[in-house]
């Protein structure tokens, strides 16, 4: 298969509003400092591929339709992608696709959230008619799912609060987080307040406006880079229905097929010792153990020791979300992108404060809709 | 054959736009009656304005003044106005060039009637009498020319535009979810069995897994097992219920995937997994085509089901 690389990655600074931007502003803020990181301008873009969460959340049928110009696809191929919340990863794993396959040489990716302009608990949360009033938002979906993990895997209470505390600190290493917290401790988590429990206020993530964008190119275009690239080893996506008689919502079928065909197309035969840094789609802090599961790196109910012994800190074995992740940003749609690209900026030595010393090869993963949508890729320093 | 249910479905959220440095411009101006356009690179002017240039990609910074006046370049008519639509009588859709733009703005003319219409014809804007920055600050187009009134400047720049949405649907129920609501209008939890993987779906619905419609059906009990749930605290937007609630997943005997509802009866701290559970059904003659004629479930005087019995449906 033909190679791709990541060229370059840009990010908004998130915040609960960017009211001093557009919807176009907010994704050109991602967009221009990707060209910029990348060292490319517009002529050397050959198509742009968008995703975002579901329309309702602002409110606008078919955004893509108003914000071409703004994106920068006047002239252009412009695809529009859906796949909720992991439609960020889908959205580059879409543009890798178009890379490898040879039709392009450089494809931007871009994803936006604008989370300030509606409310995506309400938005969540529609009732229609012949169903009971039973719906609260993604937390009121997930809490029994993580009550279930917990209790399958026997894991001690206060894992969840660990995930939380590591992730808000690194969230303060990361200049362009949404929360960053270098004082919180696991007593100040346990002392929030318990939102939909098991899972309480500083277990949750935030809402967030934001936006991600990367560069993609071929192998041809990574030569031509004058910065280090991450190399695309491998992506993957997968589906499952959101409900069925028999599914495990703990550890879903499509998630870990998914990440078997990833590290098989990668050549990672042992994730854990393979993989140098790890951004995993995590919205409530029970889903690192629970992802760690179900991507490999353990095995299903030890996902919360890897927590628990302190080895997903930056400086543990595997480093998990150094960025702060999801549980300090989070514009849905961007969320999954934001992981995709801060593997990439792990690999290509550019992530600052956060930057996992001498990672050379790292994971991106999101997930979405009931546990239904996985997307991932394995990005490295070096092409094979 | 069952017939279909349906039900009006209405969506509805004031959302509210982040404007940015340009579109905050334009809607200032249209709260002080005046109308900026963009310039773009290659020197047209753009009403509305565009945030970015099409052709270099580069922000639009340059917003000029163009005039309250315009020439319709075409138009259709409207004899039955739409709720939501600038005016409530027949009316002319419009794409009106603005004196001093190079772009058509489209809008509606209060022209009384077709004859009135035509390309070429001239208009000016008609401004609503209360202004906030927003689109909906120009009222319409009205035929003529004439004096434009004063520019006035009010105030603080416009930085938020609320844009109400509203959606309304007809939703209709499935044959296979019509035969279970018209069953619970009968007090009875009605499921399908796949004839595939022989799973028991409540509410029947064609199998997820196999791609089947379900067809034999199976009363199931209005008695199950708590497999896991979650202590609702939080208060949100459309909420119909007072925190703290439980929400469980409740797995009916003689059914193979769990439905949500609530339990009541008890302390929310003292749900478990494992409970055994029966639904609480409203009065007799209340019952409609909604789960909610169980009002909740309540704690059964049973031993908790051994965690085996529930696992796989977790």
């Amino acid at each position: 298969m033909r190679r791709a690389a990541v060229l370059g990655t840009g990010q908004t600074h998130h915040r609960t509003r960017r009211t001093d931007v557009s919807m176009a502003g907010l994704c050109r803020e991602a967009i221009d400092r990707a060209l910029a990181d990348a060292g490319v301008d517009w002529p050397e873009i050959d198509a742009v591929v968008l995703g975002k969460a579901p329309d309702l959340f602002e409110g606008v049928m078919m955004p893509e339709l108003f914000l071409a110009d703004a994106l920068g696809a006047s002239g252009r191929p412009l695809l529009r992608v859906h796949t909720a919340g992991s439609v960020g990863g889908a959205t580059a794993n879409v543009a890798t696709t178009l890379i490898r396959a040879g039709v392009h040489r450089r494809v931007l990716a871009v994803a936006f959230e604008k989370q300030s302009e509606s409310n995506a608990m309400w938005a969540l949360s529609i009732q229609p008619p012949f169903t009971a009033p039973i719906g609260a938002g993604a937390g009121g979906y997930f809490a029994p799912h993580i009550r279930s993990y917990i209790r399958r895997s026997h894991a001690p209470g206060h894992i969840g609060s660990l995930v939380a505390v590591k992730d808000r600190r690194n969230g303060a290493l990361n200049p362009y987080a949404h929360l960053r917290q270098p004082g919180i401790t696991l007593e100040s988590v346990q002392a929030s307040p318990m939102l939909w429990d098991p899972i309480r206020y500083d277990e949750t993530c935030p809402s967030s406006d934001g936006a991600c964008a990367v560069v993609i190119g071929d192998e041809s275009a990574a030569e031509a880079s004058e910065r280090p690239v991450a190399w695309i080893r491998a992506t993957a996506m997968r589906t499952e229905p959101t409900f069925f008689a028999g599914k495990d919502h703990v550890n879903p079928r499509a998630g870990a097929e998914a990440a078997q065909a990833l590290w098989k197309a990668a050549g990672i035969t042992d994730p854990l010792e393979e993989v140098d840094a790890a951004e995993i789609y995590v919205p409530f802090s029970w889903f690192e153990p629970m992802w760690l599961e179900n991507l490999g790196f353990t095995e299903a109910g030890h996902g919360w020791k890897l927590t628990e012994s302190g080895e997903t800190r930056i400086g543990g074995k595997l480093p998990v979300n150094p960025s702060g992740g999801v549980l300090c940003s989070n514009p849905i749609g961007a969320s999954g992108m934001l992981r995709f690209a801060e593997a990439a900026m792990q690999v290509m030595g550019r992530a600052g404060d956060h930057q996992v010393p001498g990672a050379r090869v790292a994971l991106g993963h999101a997930y979405g809709g009931g546990s239904q949508f996985f997307s991932m890729w394995v990005v490295a320093a070096e092409p094979r | 054959m069952y017939t279909a249910l349906s039900a009006p479905l209405v969506i509805g959220f004031d959302y509210t736009r982040s404007l940015g440095p340009v579109l905050g411009r334009f809607m200032t101006g249209l709260r002080d009656r005046r109308v900026l356009g963009s310039r773009t690179a290659d020197g047209r002017i753009h009403v509305p304005p565009l945030e970015y240039d099409p052709a270099t990609h580069a922000p639009v910074t340059e917003l000029v003044d163009v005039q309250p006046t315009g020439t319709v370049a075409g138009w259709t008519w409207t004899d039955r106005p739409l709720d939501g639509q600038p005016l409530d009588r027949p009316f002319g859709w419009a794409l009106i060039r603005l004196d001093g733009a190079d772009t058509a703005l489209l809008h509606a003319v209060d022209a009384g009637s077709r004859d009135r219409m035509r390309t070429g014809m001239r208009v000016r804007i008609r401004w609503a009498a209360e202004r906030t920055g927003n689109i909906r600050d120009i009222e319409c187009f009205e035929p003529g020319v004439g004096q434009a009134p004063e520019q006035e400047i009010g105030g603080d720049p416009v930085t938020i535009m609320t844009a109400p949405i509203r959606l309304a649907y007809t939703h209709t129920t499935s044959d296979e979810e019509s035969r279970y609501l018209r069953a619970l209008a009968e007090g009875r939890l009605l499921g399908q069995r796949c004839p595939v993987c022989r799973k028991v779906y409540v509410p029947p619905r064609v199998c997820p897994a196999d791609g089947v419609p379900t067809e034999e059906e199976v009363t199931v009990r209005d008695h199950g097992t708590v497999t896991t749930f979650c202590v609702v605290n939080v208060p949100f937007a459309g909420q119909r219920l007072e925190p703290p609630y439980v929400v469980a997943q409740i797995l009916l005997d003689g059914a193979d995937i769990p439905i949500p509802h609530l339990i009541l009866g008890l302390p929310a701290d003292q749900v478990r997994m494992g409970m055994r559970v029966a639904a609480v059904w409203r009065d007799r003659e209340t019952w409609t085509y909604t789960p909610e004629n169980i009002a909740h479930f309540r704690p059964l005087d049973e031993p908790d089901a051994p965690y085996e019995s529930y696992e796989d449906h977790l």
